[in-house]
């Protein structure tokens, strides 16, 4: 039953990240021209509710299973966040998804989104085979 | 009915993101995407030769059900729920774009000049933008939905830092990289 769920979570996901245009090469490279405030809306209007809905959950609310919510916090350091960041960012803005939409994408049809993915895993895995060389 | 067809305004996706990041934290799991590219490396037997995958992606599986949904959302949306969607993006937006050859830009969805027309750069493109992806969203813990959506609302330093990388890379592909690409 809660396996159903995370499919019927995905498939709003995927929904919302299509007809919201998150998934648009257009209008990812509109957001990093600064030319329309949509992406920004987006980002900023989740982050609104999202802010207010973890903080409340954090000390009110407790999970379908009775627990406490726990989020484990970010590790703290900026090496890793700002170059792997980058690396990501130089990603993004040249195939225009991000790895969510990629798969919404896929659904959508757009079967040369696989050449993405197979090159997300293949960046993945090399990241895992040089980690230990990478400033963290 | 013209509301569900068109374009989903910022204010009703960016809040429904939330929401659905909301019910994930209610179900006791995380709402990050870019994790399942590590998941599906190890599924895949990539612990046999990098200890980075061996682990127990098995206990990820709640996150591939999730991506296949988003799979399934992608198809609902853009067969049942659009009709030849085009992102009505800004007009000057479009004049840069036809500058670099994209004439599509305002009347589809993305670039068919990139990802129909496969030739060897455009093939090569996908791969190169498509590792950076993957590198990157390892190497920063997350992606836009680990980072500039659940850890920003759990109010994480750390996932300002990547945001700004994000961008950092993002302006740099489009406003330096893009005129020798394209």
């Amino acid at each position: 039953m809660r396996k159903l769920v995370f499919v019927l979570l995905g498939v709003a996901f995927g929904i919302v990240m299509y007809k919201a245009e998150a998934a648009s090469w257009f209008r990812i490279f509109e957001m990093f021209s600064f030319q329309s405030f949509h992406m920004y809306g987006f980002i900023g209007s989740a982050l609104f509710v999202g802010v207010i809905g973890v903080q409340y959950m954090k000390r009110k609310a407790k999970d379908v299973d009775g627990n406490k919510i726990n989020i484990q916090p970010k590790a703290k350091s900026i090496p890793r966040y700002l170059i792997g960041g980058i690396f990501f960012g130089l990603g993004w803005a040249l195939v225009g998804a991000c790895p969510g939409p990629i798969f919404a994408l896929l659904g959508s049809g757009v079967f040369s989104i696989i050449i993405v993915i197979i090159g997300a895993l293949l960046g993945t895995y090399i990241y895992g085979v040089i980690r230990k060389y990478l400033p963290h | 009915m013209e509301t569900i067809y068109g374009t989903w305004p910022w204010y009703i996706g960016g809040p429904l993101v939330a929401l659905i990041m909301l019910a994930l934290i209610k179900l006791g799991k995380s709402f990050g995407f870019s994790s399942n590219f590590r998941t599906l490396c190890s599924a895949l037997g990539a612990g046999k030769s990098c200890d980075f995958f061996d682990f127990d992606w098995k206990a990820q599986r709640w996150n591939l059900l999730f991506l296949f949904g988003t799979i399934v959302g992608g198809f609902v949306a853009s067969h049942w729920l659009a009709n030849h969607q085009a992102p009505p993006i800004a007009e000057e937006t479009i004049t840069t774009l036809q500058g670099y050859g994209f004439q599509s830009a305002g009347k589809s969805y993305l670039p068919p000049e990139l990802f129909f027309n496969l030739d060897l750069k455009n093939i090569l493109l996908l791969l190169v933008g498509g590792v950076f992806v993957g590198f990157g969203t390892r190497y920063a813990g997350g992606c836009t939905s680990g980072h500039a959506i659940s850890g920003l609302s759990n109010l994480q330093w750390p996932s300002l830092v990547a945001v700004v990388g994000f961008f950092i890379g993002g302006l740099l592909m489009v406003h330096v990289l893009f005129p020798f690409i394209f």
